[in-house]
């Protein structure tokens, strides 16, 4: 199959910049830095703040993708490491707003230094824990990785809630006489912005600055793809055993998935916890392993891409439904009844839609190719001879026996 | 701690551990033949509990089943049949929209695709029953009894007694009449089987069948121990259920009812010595710790990795 191969190289290069792509891109540049404004000059601060649950959720699923797309890791628990950041980036904020207030120089700006020493902290505790999670389960797969992971993110939940001297249990923090500061930047970003009716409010701030966060991760996570380590992930991914034979070390590449995975969550996690300035053990629980599980294998595992499309489906889409019903545009179509009773029912047809999916599209709605070609072989004839080349291999029949 | 409360944490353990065995065994029997975590298991659970519920309301309108005891056994047995059924019903509709399709996937897709029935059961449940808990309907006394100072009530025994002896009609079952040993052959090697004339599809159809009704089983005997059934009952005695067929070796039936009332004991013992809060958490880590040190449970064999 050489001519398959070279399909995959030039999928794997960037790509030229070719009008339509660039088109596109400025399309959507357009809609991800022009809309919110849209949104928070008409007052709908709701799509506002929407947009910024977005952005968290696609850091999350770009983060989990790296576990699951990439190394083929099901991690079920993938909330441990957002709640690891949210509650170390919280708790360690406190001690650290306490020790920046004793610095005289800093003066009245002392506390809005502390979510920007918080944010590589968190992201170092979600990497921490993807260590601690990673280490034991080195030599488990498939569904029991995805079992042990899931009890493991219900182990960090369970103490979240319970060991309430230090993290305020069910209530959350921040606790009463405490209270989560803001970030650095946030007041001059809304002074230097609101011109006359249009105020740039709190939201909008950290939206932007959640899809910086996001831009940062889509750079670092394509060049871990071309990188050494990427290709580890898929060839381990591919067959674990032929990876280690010709010298990829599993347990490195294993952890390192698991770290630079839970360091997004980490991220995810500190920078939603700054921005509502509240969080409690129930943010944090198995339904949003779920979710962010269900955007990857929706948007299609391995592409980061993918991975973006699918937390805007799974985050937005039934808002941007509602939001799109009550246009003039639109009113044909749907009427705002319908769009929320379709937010109701989110859940029911995203469980559904995973269902369909594995049946009839695996690889997602924009995989990569590579994964594609793993999941779901284009062509019956590749796979059939893929079977016969097993079948030739495993009965040895007219072969000459290799082995020595 | 004195003697009476480590009898009377033993006593809940057992009931406990009775729920946690009969779950177990759905996921054993589905895992020793297709080799997958059936993550919908536990909305089965669930719906076992809801039907079970729906059924008793109902009949319980007609005063045949409420005036005399032999009419509320009645009832109950109905209940019991109902929720069984309709469930098992479900399970089979499972596998062959859900899991049959993907049967030579990658490992991945099909417990993807048993995420996704689970977040579908779960929801429908939600939205087209209740988003609270429900109290379940006893309509019989239950009776106290103190023996050697630990309270032991006429449903614990009843819930124990029933669950032994389900546990035994599926182990006849399995070890003695032709189908069981046809689904043990399939467990064995599919493809095998199916050359020596063994309806493979119709073994895994039925698999699918009891190990579900068996969990519903469990939903209503869960319904009637704790008086309230709710959409999201059976996340975590689904999850501790599975621990217990790992426990006792997953796709081993003697190895779930083992696992299951080890670790209803254990989780007893915990909850009276340690603390009821963290309960769950011990379950999760005895998971993880057999998991790690010995995938193949108490009574299972030691899994070889295939190349």
């Amino acid at each position: 199959m050489g001519g398959s191969k070279m399909e995959l190289r030039t999928e794997l290069d960037t790509g030229k910049w070719t009008t339509k792509r660039i088109v596109s891109y400025v399309l959507l540049a357009l809609v991800v830095v022009g809309l919110p404004i849209y949104f928070q000059s008409v007052g709908n601060m709701f799509m506002v703040r929407i947009a910024g649950v977005i952005g968290i959720y696609v850091l999350l699923s770009l983060g989990l993708n790296i576990v699951v797309g990439y190394a083929g890791l099901l991690d079920l628990g993938y909330v441990a490491f957002y709640g690891m950041g949210a509650y170390a980036g919280v708790l360690f904020g406190f001690v650290v707003q306490d020790w920046l207030r004793s610095l005289s120089f800093l003066g009245d700006k002392a506390d809005g230094f502390t979510f920007w020493l918080m944010l590589p902290v968190a992201a170092l505790a979600g990497a921490i824990t993807g260590l601690a999670l990673g280490t034991p389960v080195l030599r488990l797969r498939g569904d029991y990785l995805a079992i042990v992971t899931l009890g493991f993110g219900e182990i960090v939940r369970i103490f979240l809630t319970n060991y309430s001297k230090l993290t305020g249990g069910a209530a959350g923090l921040p606790r009463v006489g405490e209270s989560i500061p803001a970030a650095a930047g946030q007041q001059w970003a809304i002074d230097t912005f609101s011109m006359g009716d249009f105020v740039f409010t709190k939201n909008l701030f950290w939206y932007y600055l959640i899809v910086l966060l996001c831009l940062f991760a889509v750079f670092v996570i394509r060049r871990l793809d071309d990188s050494r380590l990427g290709r580890s992930w898929v060839a381990m991914r591919e067959d674990e055993v032929a990876a280690a034979s010709v010298g990829i070390s599993i347990t490195k590449t294993k952890l390192w998935a698991f770290s630079l995975g839970a360091m997004w969550g980490g991220i995810a996690g500190v920078t939603y916890a700054y921005w509502i300035g509240f969080i409690s053990p129930e943010s944090f629980n198995f339904m949003e392993s779920v979710l962010i599980c269900c955007m990857i294998v929706l948007g299609g595992m391995g592409s980061i891409r993918g991975a973006v499309l699918g937390a805007v489906i799974i985050a937005g889409l039934p808002e941007i439904i509602r939001w799109l019903a009550t246009l003039d545009i639109f009113s044909g179509f749907i009427t705002p009844e319908q769009a929320s009773l379709l937010g109701d029912y989110r859940f029911l047809i995203f469980g559904g839609l995973m269902v369909v999916m594995m049946a009839l599209r695996p690889q997602g709605i924009l995989p990569s190719k590579r994964r594609a070609r793993e999941l779901h072989p284009i062509d019956e004839s590749i796979k059939e001879h893929e079977d016969q080349q097993i079948w030739e291999a495993e009965h040895n029949t007219n072969t000459p026996n290799h082995d020595l | 701690m004195s003697m009476e409360i480590i009898g009377q944490q033993m006593v809940n353990g057992i009931t406990l551990g009775g729920l946690y065995a009969l779950i177990a065994l759905g996921y054993t029997l589905v895992y020793g033949i297709l080799l997958l975590i059936n993550f919908a298991h536990s909305e089965m659970f669930m719906t076992g509990a809801y039907v079970g519920y729906f059924t008793l309301i109902g009949l319980s309108k007609i005063d045949f089943f409420t005036s005399s005891n032999v009419g509320l056994l009645l009832l109950y047995v109905l209940a019991f049949l109902a929720g069984m059924i309709v469930t098992g019903l479900l399970g089979m509709l499972t596998e062959r929209f859900a899991y049959r399709p993907l049967r030579n996937a990658p490992r991945l897709a099909p417990l993807i695709s048993a995420i996704g029935v689970s977040l579908f059961l779960q929801n429908a449940a939600l939205l087209w029953i209740s988003s609270r808990s429900i109290p379940f309907p006893i309509l019989f006394e239950i009776r106290q009894d103190d023996i050697a100072g630990v309270n032991v009530s006429s449903m614990q025994i009843l819930i124990v007694g029933t669950t032994i002896l389900l546990l035994l009609v599926l182990d006849t079952f399995v070890s003695k009449t032709r189908v069981g040993k046809a689904m043990r052959a399939v467990s064995q090697d599919r493809e095998a089987a199916g050359l020596m004339g063994v309806n493979i599809n119709y073994i895994i159809a039925l698999t699918f069948f009891i190990g579900p009704a068996l969990g519903g089983a469990a939903g209503i005997f869960s319904g009637m121990y704790y008086g309230s059934i709710k959409y999201n009952m059976g996340f975590i005695p689904g999850i501790k259920s599975f621990t217990a067929a790992v426990i006792g070796g997953i796709g081993n039936l003697r190895g779930a009812m083992l696992g299951g009332f080890t670790l209803g004991m254990i989780e007893a013992l915990a909850a009276g010595f340690i603390s009821t809060g963290y309960k769950d958490v011990i379950a999760f880590a005895i998971l993880i710790l057999v998991l790690v040190f010995k995938p193949g449970g108490l009574l299972g064999e030691s899994v070889v990795e295939k190349v």
